[in-house]
């Protein structure tokens, strides 16, 4: 966030005003031990999180074992559980939400910085912030009544009758499935690559993109050949955070993804997601000691998986904002 | 020197930018279309009974969300008085102890990986933590959405404390203020604005939070008598009557939905604006 002040911020050195110890008053000992306990709360529960979801998966690590991630049956009756669906369900959304949003959140994150005059690009940032900030669950009942119906009367025809030979293609379209999870997804995550990407792009010194100008390159090179490539590192960084998002997003993705626990190859069949397996079926699993230990397994799963993107993000991003010399 | 051929490069240059511009008005029309749906349905829905009355069954007209409203709004608080001052706190750490400390890296990782974890999995943390032993209550799910606004208020506190000028902490200190003065009072006052956008992103961003309260508060069809049992709450109503077959829920929950989102985007709006009027 720019400051406004007659003071540039500068970086946060409060060493300065530091007093040695020995002047330190027993209200600054107990000032410094709180607040320090208060960010010591915070480790203890990334601590907390992780033994608590391995504890509570032991019965369905004790009973199923590493096949749990292959098996592809989904048998609650018969006590059968496998988690091969679920993740295969939360890949293809996600694969699906990322190959839409990231090259329109790009070009629209190029949009606002190189193309549009910077009055539109205002109220076009205002709009994609808005769209952040509409929670999951309205995306869901938007998905649910009004874009799943859309997308059944108008373009899965369509789709299938200029695709349907591809098998991604084949099957019914009811308007709910994996297709449509991963396009509302796409729509949820899109504001974010753009905003990220925008930042980034706006770190770009403008004397380089001058200077391309000056030797006479038109807007599209300049930006593909200067922007984009000075700013693939900042890029990267933001496709990973959106990709965090995807894969842990959950209400919208319920609504829309059909919750059935099969793998097929048609995009347009019903689905399930680690998210929305864990939505739909905590209620069912109440008294069922091995249902709910497999629920929290997935749990344990998703964490894994996001917890890795998210560390890698931190690390990239850091690693990126010190060569470019800011915080991206 | 041969020039080289225009047309190619000029076509490209004006393709993308259509493009662009396309993408940008794709965007706002994804927009519009959803707040209009909202818009739309949910106004329908709204009426006096709404606000006043208990849910009604299937397929009778009438009836309200009043308990739910109630419930939300009481969880909604509980957890910003649990989630802010513990971020607030571990926001000071960072920002004014934050480099004398080996903790303090860890920290900031972990503050950024807890905003990018699925609020689902603080669900299932809670629903471990606390569900399996006292049973589904209020307390749970407050618990839960306080854990979500923690390092939202850590984070940005952090960031607008640093803002502030050092000189300003010098000069506090020369005149003999103790550190904890320093911050409370020079300091604080110093970021009040951004402080204050902090706190309301954070509540902007549970207050239209789901999936943690699937199996903490769960819901209730009764007026909320205590946080120690199921609490009725707008988002999870929203879950399961619009995933009931009867119209009359499905209605009610599109009323809900309009009152989520009407609130999420005023508490955005609000944060602007509190952000313009910041004095540093």
């Amino acid at each position: 966030m720019p400051s406004q002040g007659y003071l540039p911020p500068g970086p946060p050195t409060p060493d300065a005003a530091r007093p040695s110890r020995s002047r330190q008053s027993s209200g600054d000992v107990l000032f410094r031990l709180g607040t320090g306990a208060c960010a010591l709360v915070v480790l203890i529960l990334i601590v907390a999180i992780f033994a608590e979801l391995i504890w509570g998966s032991r019965f369905a690590m004790r009973e199923f074992g590493w096949r749990f991630l292959i098996n592809e049956d989904w048998n609650p009756v018969r006590s059968i559980y496998g988690a091969a669906s679920v993740i295969y369900g939360t890949l293809v959304s996600t694969a699906i939400a990322m190959i839409l949003a990231v090259p329109v959140g790009l070009i629209t994150a190029l949009f606002l910085v190189e193309l549009a005059p910077p009055r539109l690009s205002r109220v076009v940032s205002t709009g994609v912030e808005l769209l952040a900030a509409i929670p999951s669950i309205i995306y869901g009942m938007w998905g649910l009544f009004v874009f799943a119906p859309w997308l059944a009367n108008y373009v899965q025809p369509g789709l299938q009758g200029t695709l349907g030979f591809l098998p991604f293609f084949q099957g019914p379209t009811t308007g709910l499935g994996m297709l449509t999870a991963g396009i509302i997804l796409a729509i949820m995550i899109l504001p974010f690559i753009t905003a990220v990407s925008r930042d980034v792009f706006r770190m770009i010194p403008p004397a380089l993109k001058e200077s391309a100008f000056g030797m006479g390159a038109t807007t599209w090179e300049v930006t593909r050949k200067v922007t984009i490539r000075y700013g693939f590192k900042g890029v990267i960084g933001a496709t990973l955070l959106g990709l965090g998002r995807a894969i842990g997003e959950t209400m919208a993705v319920t609504f829309v993804i059909g919750n059935r626990y099969q793998i097929k190859a048609s995009l347009l069949e019903a689905g399930a997601t680690i998210t929305s397996s864990l939505a739909n079926e905590f209620s069912e699993a109440v008294g069922n000691e091995l249902f709910q230990s497999v629920l929290i397994e997935l749990g344990l799963i998703l964490f894994v998986i996001t917890f890795g993107i998210q560390a890698i993000a931190q690390l990239w991003l850091k690693r990126v904002s010190r060569s470019m010399g800011g915080g991206a | 020197m041969r020039p080289r051929p225009q047309t190619g490069r000029k076509l490209a240059d004006l393709a993308v930018k259509v493009l662009s511009g396309v993408f940008a008005a794709v965007a706002l029309l994804l927009l519009g279309w959803i707040l209009y749906t909202v818009l739309q349905r949910g106004a329908a829905a709204l009426n006096w009974a709404f606000f006043t009355e208990l849910p009604p069954p299937p397929f009778m007209e009438g009836g309200g969300l009043a308990n739910a409203i109630v419930g939300t709004l009481v969880i909604t608080a509980l957890a910003t008085l649990i989630g802010v001052p513990l971020g607030l706190m571990t926001g000071i750490y960072l920002a004014e102890f934050g480099s004398h400390s080996w903790i303090a890296g860890p920290v900031r990782f972990v503050v950024n990986v807890l905003m990018g974890a699925p609020s689902i999995i603080i669900g299932v943390f809670v629903y471990g933590l606390i569900v399996l032993r006292f049973g589904f209550s209020g307390y749970a799910g407050a618990v839960a959405l306080a854990i979500l606004m923690l390092p939202v208020v850590a984070r940005t506190s952090e960031d607008m404390l640093a803002l502030v000028p050092n000189t300003l902490r010098e000069s506090a200190l020369a005149l003999g203020a103790p550190r904890w003065r320093v911050t409370f009072g020079v300091v604080f006052r110093a970021a009040k604005a951004g402080l204050i956008t902090g706190v309301i992103l954070a509540v902007a961003r549970i207050s239209g939070e789901t999936a943690p309260l699937l199996f903490t508060a769960v819901n209730s069809p009764f007026w909320p008598d205590s946080l120690g049992e199921p609490t009725p709450n707008l988002t999870v109503t929203i879950f399961q009557y619009a995933m009931s077959p009867y119209t009359n829920w499905q209605e009610l929950a599109w009323g809900a939905s309009l009152l989520i989102t009407a609130f999420v985007l005023f508490m955005m709006l609000a944060a602007r604006f509190v952000l313009r009027t910041r004095s540093i």
